[in-house]
C-alpha cells in the first residue's frame, strides 16, 4: 500500500467547538491550516450542547471569575488541576465576547446584554446560592457556535478535509510529533499530513458504554491514536453518568421529568428512591439516583426480560401537562422504547454522558507526559484541548456548561501556543518519520486481509456490554478485577477483526474497524484506572469506600489526591500530582463536596 | 444481485452521511438502513440525499413531527422514518 505526502504549517484533527476555534487562531495568524474531520464541521457532536456556556459576565446580577473557580474545583471533588480551572474561568469573558463578534446569535437581555440562566453547580459568593452564568442561543447552542466559528474559518482561509478518517499520529524517535496519517473515506487514499504542530481536538469516547448519550461518531479517535503511538492518557476511570437514558438507546430524558413529578420504580412497582433519599426522592443528585438504580438492578430488581433496567413513570400526570411542560418526552418514548409515556412507564438506565479524562495537557494545550522534565514533560508539535483532552478542568466531574467553556478557551489556548512555537520558529517539518507511517500501513494492511477473524459489530458490542457491566456508574471491587482480564480479551478480538468488503469508496465497514481500534485503547485505559483508583471520588463511585471521618463519601485525599496517567505500553499506571497552586490566587482547600 | 460499484458507492456515502450529530437521529437512521437493507430506490435515495442535506435540528424536528415542510416528498420520508421506525413495545 503506498501513501502521499501533503505539508501544512498546521494539522488540526476534529472540526467541534476545541478544532475550529484552534483553527481560527492558526489561519487567522497567517499559518497554512489544514483541518481534518471525518463528518461535515456542523455535524459535529457539540451540536449536541443545549445548556450554555459559562462565564461571570455578571450581566444579571453579580458574579465573579473567583466564584466561577471555586465551584470549578468543587464540582471537580479536588482533583481539577487549580491553575488550568483559573486560566479557564479568567479566560471565559474574552471567548464569550469574541463568539459574539464572530456572530453567534446569543439570547439577550432587554438592554441588549447577552442574557444568562443558572445552571446546577454555578454559584455565587464561594457556593452561597445560584448565579445567572450560563450564556446561551435558546437550546440550540452548541448548534449556534459550530455555525459561528465554521463561518469565521471559511473567512480566513482554513483548509477543512471533510470526511477524512485520521489514523495514526506520526511520531519521530525523538518522541516529536509530525502530523498524521489519514484516509480519504471517497477514495481510500492514504495521506501523510506531514505538519510542523498537531492538535487533537477529536471529542469524546462515550460509545465504549453500552448506554451512553453519545452519537456514534464518538469513538475516541484522538485518544486511541495518541495511545498507540506511546502517548498516556489521563484520569480516564471518570466518566460522567446521566441517570436517565432510555434503556437500550442511551437517548437523554431531562430531568425535567422528574422535576414535573416523575417517579422512579422497580419491578414490583416499588417508588425504591424513598429508601435511599427520604426527602428529595427521585428529586435527589444525579450520583445518588444513579446509584439507587444500579443497586436496585444489581440486586434482582430491575424490570424486563433481563432485570436490567428501571422504570420512570408519569402515567399519574395529567396528560396536558406532560405534553405542555415535557414537549418531546412522549415522541422520544414512542421512537426509543415503543411506549407511550402517557399510558406506559419508560424503561431507564444510567447513561454514559461525559468524559472527563483524555490526553494530558497544560493550560496552554500543549500535551504533557512523565519525562526528562518532569511529570509534565511537553511533547514537541503536539496539543489537544476539548473532551478529548485532559487539562485537567473537569478533575473528579465537570459541572454543567463548564464544557462549552472549555472546548473554547482550551481550543484558543492551544490555538495561540501552537501560532507562538511558529513564529519563534521554534516549530519546523523535521524529516518525515517514515517508520511510523509504516506501521499504519501495516495497521491497514492487517485490517484488508484477516481471514477467520472477528465480526466488528459483535465485537464492539461485547466491549459495550463489558464496560456497562463492570465499570458502570456504581463500582464494584469484584467486577473491576473481572473487568481487567475481560476487556484484555475483547482487546485480543479486537486485534483480529475482519471486514468482507474490501472496497475502497466510502466503505463504512472499514471506518467502523478503524473506530473500534481506537474505541478499546480507551475502554482498557478506563477499566484499568478505575480498578486501580480504591477510592470514590466525584463521578467515580465504588461499593467499598466506606465514608469515615477521614474518608468522607469515600473520598481519601491522603492516598489517592492524585492523577492516573494510563501507558499502553504493559496496560501500566503510574500518578502525578494534582496541581494545587493557582495562577495568582490562594488555592482553594480541600474540604468535603456537599451540595 | 449485487449492485454496481456506482451504486455501492453511492449507498456508501449516504450510510456516511446517516452518522449525525445527535443519537436520536443515529438511532433512527440505523433501524431505516437495517429495514431498507442497501438497495435504495432511486427516488428514495434522492429524497434521503436532500433530507441528509438538513441541519440536524431540523431533520429530528421533522423527523418527530414536532415541524413540517412544504415538501411532500421529505414529508413522506420523515413520516416513513417516524411510523416504521418505532421499536417492538418493551414488556415490563
Amino acid at each position: 500500500m503506498s501513501y502521499t505526502v501533503r505539508k501544512f504549517d498546521a494539522v488540526i484533527v476534529g472540526a467541534g467547538g476545541a478544532g475550529l476555534r484552534a483553527a481560527i487562531q492558526l489561519s487567522e495568524a497567517g499559518f497554512k491550516t489544514a483541518v481534518l474531520t471525518k463528518v461535515f464541521p456542523t455535524r459535529s457532536h457539540t451540536v449536541a450542547a443545549q445548556g450554555g456556556v459559562a462565564a461571570s459576565l455578571g450581566n444579571s446580577e453579580e458574579d465573579h471569575w473567583h466564584w466561577h473557580m471555586y465551584d470549578t474545583v468543587k464540582g471537580s471533588d479536588w482533583l481539577g488541576d487549580q491553575d488550568a480551572i483559573e486560566f479557564m474561568v479568567r479566560k471565559a469573558n474574552e471567548c464569550v465576547v469574541e463568539l459574539e463578534h464572530y456572530g453567534m446569535p446569543f439570547d439577550r437581555l432587554d438592554n441588549g446584554k447577552i442574557y444568562q440562566r443558572p445552571f446546577g453547580g454555578h454559584m455565587s459568593n464561594f457556593g452561597e446560592k445560584p448565579v445567572r452564568r450560563s450564556c446561551a442561543a435558546a437550546d440550540r447552542t452548541g448548534h449556534a457556535m459550530l455555525h459561528a466559528m465554521y463561518q469565521r474559518n471559511v473567512k480566513v482561509n482554513t483548509q477543512f478535509f471533510v470526511e477524512w478518517q485520521a489514523l495514526d499520529l506520526i511520531r519521530d524517535a525523538e518522541g516529536d510529533v509530525q502530523g498524521v496519517t489519514a484516509m480519504d473515506m471517497e477514495t481510500g487514499e492514504v495521506v501523510a499530513f506531514h505538519s510542523k504542530v498537531t492538535i487533537f481536538a477529536t471529542g469524546g469516547a462515550g460509545r465504549i458504554f453500552y448506554s451512553s448519550t453519545n452519537a456514534f461518531i464518538n469513538t475516541g479517535d484522538g485518544l486511541g491514536m495518541a495511545a498507540r503511538a506511546g502517548i498516556p492518557l489521563e484520569d480516564m476511570e471518570f466518566w460522567q453518568f446521566h441517570p436517565t437514558g432510555v434503556a437500550g438507546a442511551g437517548v437523554l430524558i431531562t430531568e425535567g421529568v422528574r422535576g414535573e413529578g416523575g417517579i422512579l420504580r422497580n419491578a414490583s412497582g416499588e417508588r425504591f428512591m424513598e429508601r435511599y433519599a427520604p426527602n428529595a426522592k427521585d428529586l435527589a443528585s444525579r450520583d445518588v439516583v444513579s446509584r439507587a438504580m444500579v443497586t436496585e438492578i444489581n440486586e434482582g430488581r430491575g424490570c424486563g426480560p433481563n432485570k436490567d433496567y428501571v422504570l420512570l413513570d408519569i402515567t399519574h400526570l395529567d396528560p396536558a401537562t406532560i405534553m405542555k411542560r415535557l414537549p418531546g418526552i412522549r415522541e422520544i418514548g414512542i421512537q426509543f422504547a415503543g411506549v407511550d409515556a402517557i399510558k406506559e412507564p419508560l424503561p431507564v438506565v444510567p447513561t454514559c454522558h461525559y468524559q472527563m479524562g483524555g490526553i494530558p495537557t497544560n493550560y496552554l494545550g500543549q500535551v504533557v507526559i512523565p519525562g526528562a522534565d518532569g511529570p509534565n514533560t511537553v511533547v514537541n508539535g503536539f496539543y489537544a484541548a476539548g473532551e478529548c483532552a485532559c487539562a485537567s478542568v473537569h478533575g473528579a466531574n465537570r459541572l454543567g456548561t463548564n464544557s462549552l467553556l472549555d472546548l473554547l478557551v482550551f481550543g484558543k489556548s492551544a490555538g495561540e501556543t501552537a501560532v507562538d512555537e511558529l513564529k519563534k520558529g521554534a516549530a519546523a517539518h523535521k524529516p518525515l518519520a517514515t517508520e511510523a507511517i509504516e506501521k499504519t500501513l501495516a495497521r491497514l494492511d492487517r485490517l484488508n486481509t484477516q481471514k477467520d477473524g472477528a465480526n466488528v459489530h459483535e465485537t464492539r458490542l461485547e466491549m459495550q456490554r463489558s464496560m456497562q457491566k463492570h465499570a458502570g456508574v456504581f463500582r464494584f471491587n469484584d467486577l473491576l478485577k473481572a473487568g481487567v482480564s475481560k476487556i484484555m480479551e475483547v482487546a485480543d478480538a479486537v486485534a483480529k477483526t475482519e471486514i468482507k468488503d474490501k472496497s475502497q469508496v466510502f466503505n463504512t465497514a472499514r471506518i467502523e474497524a478503524l473506530e473500534l481500534d481506537n474505541l478499546i485503547e480507551v475502554a482498557k485505559a478506563t477499566m484499568v484506572s478505575a480498578e486501580a483508583r480504591k477510592e470514590s471520588r466525584g463521578a467515580h463511585v465504588r461499593d467499598d469506600a466506606h465514608d469515615t471521618p477521614e474518608t468522607p463519601d469515600g473520598r481519601d485525599d491522603k492516598n489517592w489526591l492524585k492523577h492516573t496517567i494510563w501507558h499502553r505500553e504493559g496496560n501500566r499506571l503510574e500518578y502525578k500530582p494534582v496541581q494545587m497552586k493557582p495562577l495568582t490566587v490562594d488555592t482553594i482547600e480541600l474540604k468535603k463536596r456537599a451540595y | 444481485m449485487a449492485m454496481d460499484s456506482a451504486k455501492q458507492a453511492r449507498i456508501g456515502r449516504l450510510k456516511w452521511h446517516c452518522r449525525r450529530a445527535l443519537l436520536e437521529l443515529d438511532i433512527v437512521f440505523q433501524r431505516f438502513w437495517e429495514l431498507k437493507g442497501d438497495d435504495l430506490d432511486e427516488q428514495t435515495e434522492t429524497t434521503l440525499t436532500r433530507l441528509l442535506a438538513l441541519e440536524d435540528h431540523d431533520v429530528w424536528d421533522l423527523v418527530n413531527g414536532r415541524a413540517q415542510i412544504d415538501d411532500p416528498a421529505l414529508t413522506t420520508l420523515a413520516e416513513m422514518l417516524r411510523n416504521t421506525c418505532v421499536p417492538e413495545p418493551v414488556k415490563h
